[in-house]
């Protein structure tokens, strides 16, 4: 048997895994009818999904992107990222705890079923029940009734009239609304609960577009979509549908877009990284994407807690030449990070007090590195853990050399075979030195970048972080009702951040894509994904 | 030669157990979780690993694991993906559309590889000797991608003669240029062991007893040394569709064919266990087969060989 990689892209891809995706789609930036064929189909690179075609079972980019184009749910994102109602025709609250949602009357979904408020509250039922083992089932944790030991229902979801339904959360969470958009909040029809194994695999909708028919996903090849007439909102088609083709490395599909097989792509091969802007000229994008990129120190590390681990972590911050790796190591395909959120998101700011910390200082952190030795004199390798088959390794071993260089310090990566081993070191915590951490919002939020990671007993909250001064704010945060008011307290949450620094911030990963000549109006989503219903096609 | 055909394809028996055996216990030993990397870089509520562990029976022990596989097995159950495709239909899907693709590679580097060793042979030490052996030494020594990269860039791209990568369930004449870039390596190995053996051939007894006979040249070469010369051949051929069977799977990802490779790479990266191991013991099966085969295929070319019961 032989078996060999096909490189690293590939891989980072396949590993990629979860990097959970969500809406996809903007209202206002529809071109003037006539520029291009509206029949004309449009095709773009995807990968076979992960898991059957359910929104409450989908978690990766490859289902997210057929979802969130089949299905219409209360809202979707706009380029932006702002919510822009879909469905839905109201969302109230007085007290950030219990919303009352309306949604459009007589819509239907594309097998005549009628889109109520049924549809929602039986569909999150199902994606929140225990024994459904819907991988998206945490983002029910939050709405009264959700249980995680056992079957139950969501008793904070009650319909009120046919195009009305309520939901009372557990605690106020302010930025409940800007999650609806999310492809775990999508509705289902009826149907869909009497064989849901059947309905994975053709799925039936409301979105812009629809399945091409049964058997429409033709698995490891592609999934064929039709434009669904009978939808609406402010994501109508300008195209006559989306061919959405699955493959399995990246270079593959940035072959067929030099070959004119291919009319949008959203990602590009390392090795085209740094010539694909000259071979697309105004037909490329590098825009930032909604992904903060970092390492996680975690503090039961030796010298690592206390005054001793704030001063050795600002010390590393400092010691790392942000800059300089994202442009030889990147080509530019990585932005510096100057928080830990990401600019594509509302509230995000450059200018955090203690922010300075990310700026390159040799000196000072030499400095800082002398007296945390004062504390307790350092021993030992300081070492950074990545997974081996997600082109980690060039980053990684920079960002040593650099510490090793300007701390004088012994430090290296150290690999781990591939992304499940190391995923399962980190989750049960058996791992012994600091790990690369990654995150991809799932939702156009602060609140989002920070909740499930920095939160004491948190999710995602791989190096046991806990400060009460930050639970504390998060709470406050989300208890707001205003927006603005919300994010302010997710900044102050940030200040404390950049003095314990658990994870260090490196950069922001950018959305690097490119077209073909026949499309127009091709344009990015806050997640990466093109907008394709605007997307025009002259021939 | 029925006997000996049931002899054979009872040692398949243990064969297949052993392998599948092995191969399931290596999937088993693959560090790492795979339903913790389902999430990717988010960490699920541990309640929801354990009740996906238990639906893949990945906490049950090893050799629990492996009988139920076997058990279902037998019952015809493959499994599923974790996309929920039975894996029976994944084998459906890729199987034909690799078959076809080892079909076409061997097509060509047989039409090519063995008349090119066959004048090769017959003009030893000529200028087309030579010529193909350096010719064959360059292919020898390039990396498969690096010739599938070139193909792609300079038949697909520049010239577009051929489609980039491989349309939509897999059409044959999108095939033909990834089958190309698999002949090449094959194609230098053949030509080389052609030569050989017909330089061997062209000097035995039996070829200068025909020639001593007054046959005419035309009907030697045919006859006498080529088919005596191909048995080396023939053998190697075998192997080499049994690793294209199983295992293009960089060609496979180059020129996206939906074909075994690819998925089998890709279940390998999700560490979806039933789909690795279903593939895998189809294709001990199809391995085997074409050992007998080729095994049956001797005593055609030389009849000197013959199955005793």
């Amino acid at each position: 048997m032989k078996i060999k990689r096909f490189g690293v892209a590939a891989i980072a891809l396949a590993a990629a895994g979860a990097l959970t995706l969500s809406g996809c789609t903007s209202g206002d930036a529809s071109p003037s009818a006539g520029a291009g064929d509206s029949s004309a189909v449009i095709t773009t690179n995807g990968n076979e999904p992960q898991n059957p075609l359910i929104p409450t079972n989908t978690n990766e980019v490859g289902g997210a992107k057929i979802l969130n184009s089949i299905f219409a749910g209360l809202v979707y994102y706009d380029a932006e990222g702002n919510p822009v109602n879909d469905l839905a025709e109201s969302i109230e609250t007085d007290d950030a705890q219990t919303y009352t949602i309306k949604i459009k009357p007589d819509q239907t979904f594309t097998n005549g079923e009628p889109v109520n408020a049924q549809s929602f509250v039986d569909a999150w039922n199902y994606g929140a029940l225990l024994s459904n083992e819907q991988l998206s089932s945490y983002f029910f944790e939050s709405i009264e009734g959700f249980s995680y030991d056992e079957d139950s229902e969501l008793t904070g979801l009650e319909v009120v009239d046919d195009t009305t339904f309520t939901v009372k959360l557990k605690q106020p969470e302010s930025d409940f609304p800007l999650r609806l958009g999310y492809t775990a909040y999508l509705p289902l029809p009826e149907s869909a609960f009497e064989d849901m194994a059947a309905f994975g695999e053709n799925p039936v909708g409301n979105g812009p577009y629809m399945l091409d028919g049964e058997g429409a996903w033709k698995h490891n090849e592609k999934i064929d979509l039709v434009v669904n007439p009978d939808y609406d909102g402010g994501r109508k088609a300008q195209n006559g549908g989306l061919d959405i083709i699955f493959y399995a490395t990246q270079e593959a599909a940035y072959a067929d877009l030099q070959g004119g097989n291919l009319d949008v792509l959203d990602a590009i091969p390392d090795g085209a990284l740094s010539t694909y802007e000259d071979e697309f000229p105004d037909r490329s994008v590098n825009q930032a994407a909604a992904i903060f990129q970092s390492f996680t120190i975690p503090a039961r590390l030796p010298h690592f807690d206390g005054e001793e681990g704030k001063l050795r972590r600002a010390a590393i911050s400092k010691a790392i030449n942000r800059e300089e790796i994202t442009d030889v190591i990147f080509a530019g395909t990585r932005t510096p990070a100057h928080d830990f959120t990401s600019p594509v998101i509302a509230g995000y700011s450059e200018d955090i007090p203690g922010s300075e910390v990310l700026d390159f200082d040799a000196d000072e952190a030499k400095e800082l590195w002398a007296q945390a030795d004062a504390i307790a004199p350092w021993d030992g390798t300081f070492q950074i853990a990545y997974n081996a088959d997600g082109g980690h390794q060039a980053w990684v071993d920079a960002v040593a050399n650099q510490l090793k260089n300007n701390l004088g310090i012994d430090a290296s990566g150290a690999p781990y075979p591939t992304f499940a081993e190391a995923r399962t070191a980190i989750t049960d915590r058996t791992i012994q030195t600091a790990f690369r951490t990654g995150w991809q919002a799932d939702y156009p939020a602060l609140f989002n970048f920070l909740g499930p990671i920095y939160g004491t007993g948190a999710g995602s909250n791989d190096g046991d972080y806990s400060n009460p001064e930050v639970d504390q704010l998060l709470d406050e945060g989300l208890a707001e009702t205003d927006l603005d008011a919300a994010n302010a307290k997710f900044q102050q949450v940030q200040e404390i951040l950049f003095q314990d620094l658990p994870a260090i911030p490196l950069w922001y990963a950018t959305v690097n894509g490119a077209w073909g000549e026949t499309v127009e109006n091709v344009e990015y989503g806050w997640d990466s994904v093109p907008l394709y219903h605007q997307v025009t096609k002259s021939e | 030669m029925a006997g000996y055909i049931v002899r054979r394809l009872l040692q398949a028996i243990p064969v297949l157990l052993g392998t599948t055996f092995l191969i399931y216990f290596m999937v088993f030993a693959m560090p790492g979780d795979p339903i913790v990397a389902l999430f990717g870089d988010k960490t699920p509520p541990p309640q929801v690993i354990e009740q996906l562990r238990e639906r893949y029976h990945l906490d049950q022990p090893f050799i629990v694991q492996y009988f139920i596989f076997l058990g279902n097995i037998f019952r015809g159950d493959l499994g599923t993906s974790f996309s929920g495709q039975p894996v029976s239909e994944i084998l459906a899907a890729t199987f034909p559309v690799t078959l076809r693709l080892a079909l076409l590679a061997i097509f060509f580097e047989m039409v090519a590889g063995i008349s090119v060793g066959l004048i090769s042979g017959l003009r030893k030490g000529g200028i087309f000797d030579a010529s193909a052996l350096v010719v064959s030494l360059i292919l020898i020594s390039l990396p498969i991608f690096v010739i599938a990269f070139v193909a792609q860039y300079i038949f697909g791209i520049q010239l577009g003669w051929f489609r980039t990568t491989v349309g939509s369930g897999a059409p044959t004449q999108d095939l033909i240029l990834p089958a190309l870039v698999l002949a090449t390596i094959s194609f230098a190995q053949i030509t080389r062991l052609t030569r050989a053996s017909v330089i061997d051939t062209d000097t035995q007894d039996f070829v200068r007893t025909a020639a001593s006979k007054g046959l005419p040249r035309t009907r030697i070469v045919p006859v006498h040394i080529l088919r005596n010369s191909l048995i080396p051949v023939v053998t190697y051929l075998a192997v080499d569709f049994g690793v294209l069977m199983v295992g293009a799977t960089v060609t496979e990802g180059i020129f996206n064919v939906p074909g075994v490779g690819r998925t089998l790479y890709q279940a390998i990266i999700r560490g979806e266990g039933p789909t690795v191991v279903s593939f895998v013991t189809v294709m001990v099966l199809i391995y085997l087969v074409v050992n007998l085969l080729v095994d049956l295929l001797y005593a055609v070319l030389d009849p000197r060989i013959r199955y005793a019961k």
